[in-house]
């Protein structure tokens, strides 16, 4: 028997009803312990904000209106595109006139499932974040009386509050609550990883499955101390040693939002969910690929100042570097039919 | 070395120590040392109690890196960030009330009682 791996032998066995050796040392089959990784299927919501049709098709209609914006031309859906994996593919945000602001558009996919919001911390949900943009005057600089008051004489936007939010006025609670409904709807867990955890041993290949276990081994990639199960994220902050906290001014993330000086420098660690698609990557946008990204880990950053105690070199060889690349282009969900609002006329 | 989830021990003459990991020569008469596990993006405990001059040792036991600070007005410190097995302590001097969070991951809460 020396031709059949043990593994085979075991799907084998299994196949004749030796189900205690079923898959044991498939290196190819995902463990139980593996299955802390599945999301739930739909993002937890607030309890005064259940999500319904209506409540999701008023939030679509605003997230992709640019008439929120003063100059009317600029709509959450510009910098959060589902043509970019819901971010803009540009290294750092543009907002109002096109001015460069100082950090990249995060996705929203999946940001329904995190407990706190944008790469400082500083909003706790997607209601609170959702009006933030609106309001900045280096974003969509908008003057939100006149918003409401526009959204309020418009028949169509007046019948969709109506039918989501019944006997509640127009404003910023229910603008926001929408916007929100709708972006939990951007979910992603059906990718190759999330079909390989479900049992199907095929639908990762090896080198995925290899990037998979050399992310999470805590003395190889050890990616999974920040990027946790199950949305590859710790909702926490760190200063990963980029290369910009060394210039003059850097930006100190949220630091800024919480003083503490640890936080210097420190940023929260994003989702992993589609992450092919949202190039370039960390807040910055300074790593055009996701191999740099691996290899700037693998140095252990570049400025060490006030640096993550979770950032060291990491000893990854080539091969390793490219298995854990290869592992999260396995974390994309496949394209699904996606319907564009049709907005009021003005 | 493994600590128990959570453990406290006063040095007061006489006092049977139910455990015996750290040596509390220095430490002045009364004062006890505290163990408090940061594990599983976790305090071991939501709420302590300690007296003023008690010590708290903050342990990790994540594989990855972890911080202790608070801002309250009680008494307000940052003890920095540290990674597995590393471990971080602190004296309480004054009474009061003290908000304890890990700056990486801001789920990470408890609460310290200082009394008199």
């Amino acid at each position: 028997m020396s031709w059949m791996r043990p593994w085979a032998l075991a799907l084998c066995l299994s196949t004749l009803g030796w189900g205690a050796a079923e898959a044991v040392d498939d290196p190819q089959m995902a463990t139980p312990q593996d299955r802390q990784w599945l999301l739930p299927d739909l993002p937890p919501h607030p309890d005064d904000n259940v999500p319904s049709a209506a409540r999701v098709e008023l939030g679509k209609m605003l997230f992709f209106d640019a008439r929120l914006s003063s100059e009317r031309n600029l709509s959450c859906a510009g910098c959060h595109s589902p043509l970019y994996g819901w971010s803009d593919g540009l290294g750092t945000a543009k907002g109002f006139r096109s001015k460069v602001l100082g950090r990249a558009s995060p996705t929203i996919v999946n940001a329904g499932y995190n407990t706190i919001q944008m790469w400082d911390g500083r909003r706790a949900t997607l209601e609170h974040q959702a009006m933030g943009p609106m309001e900045s005057m280096d974003e969509m600089a908008m003057n939100l009386d006149a918003l409401f008051a526009w959204l309020a004489v418009n028949p169509a936007y007046r019948a969709a509050f109506a039918a989501a939010y019944p006997g509640e006025p127009i404003d910023k609670t229910t603008t926001s609550k929408a916007i929100a409904a709708f972006e939990r709807t951007v979910v992603s867990n059906d990718s190759p990883f999330d079909r390989w955890l479900r049992g199907d041993r095929l639908a990762m290949t090896a080198s995925q499955v290899k990037g998979f276990r050399l992310f999470t081994d805590p003395n190889k990639g050890n990616c999974a101390g920040c990027h946790q199960a199950p949305n590859f994220t710790d909702n926490g902050f760190h200063n990963i040693g980029l290369a910009s906290y060394g210039q003059e001014n850097p930006d100190v993330g949220r630091f800024a939002i919480k003083p503490v000086p640890s936080l210097k420098g420190a940023f929260k660690t994003p989702t992993l969910r589609d992450v092919a698609l949202t190039a370039p990557y960390f807040h910055d946008g300074s790593a055009t690929t996701l191999l740099e990204v691996v290899a700037h880990y693998n140095r252990g950053g570049a400025v060490r100042t006030n640096v993550s105690a979770s950032v060291k070199p990491l000893s990854l060889s080539n091969d390793e570097m490219r298995d854990i690349v290869s592992f999260m282009e396995a974390l994309t969900t496949p394209a699904r039919p996606f319907t564009l609002p049709r907005l009021p006329a003005n | 070395m493994q600590f128990p989830q959570f453990h406290s021990r006063r040095a007061a003459a006489g006092a049977v120590v139910a455990t015996a990991t750290c040596l509390f020569a220095a430490l002045p008469a009364q004062a006890a040392e505290h163990v408090l596990v940061q594990k599983g993006k976790a305090f071991s405990v939501k709420k302590l109690q300690v007296k003023v001059g008690d010590t708290v040792k903050f342990v990790n036991e994540d594989p990855f890196a972890h911080n202790v600070f608070s801002l309250s007005d009680a008494k307000s410190f940052d003890l920095g960030s540290f990674g597995q097995g590393g471990s971080k302590t602190i004296t309480f001097d004054k009474p009061g009330t003290i908000e304890v969070e890990c700056a990486v991951h801001p789920d990470m809460r408890m609460v310290i009682e200082v009394g008199k």
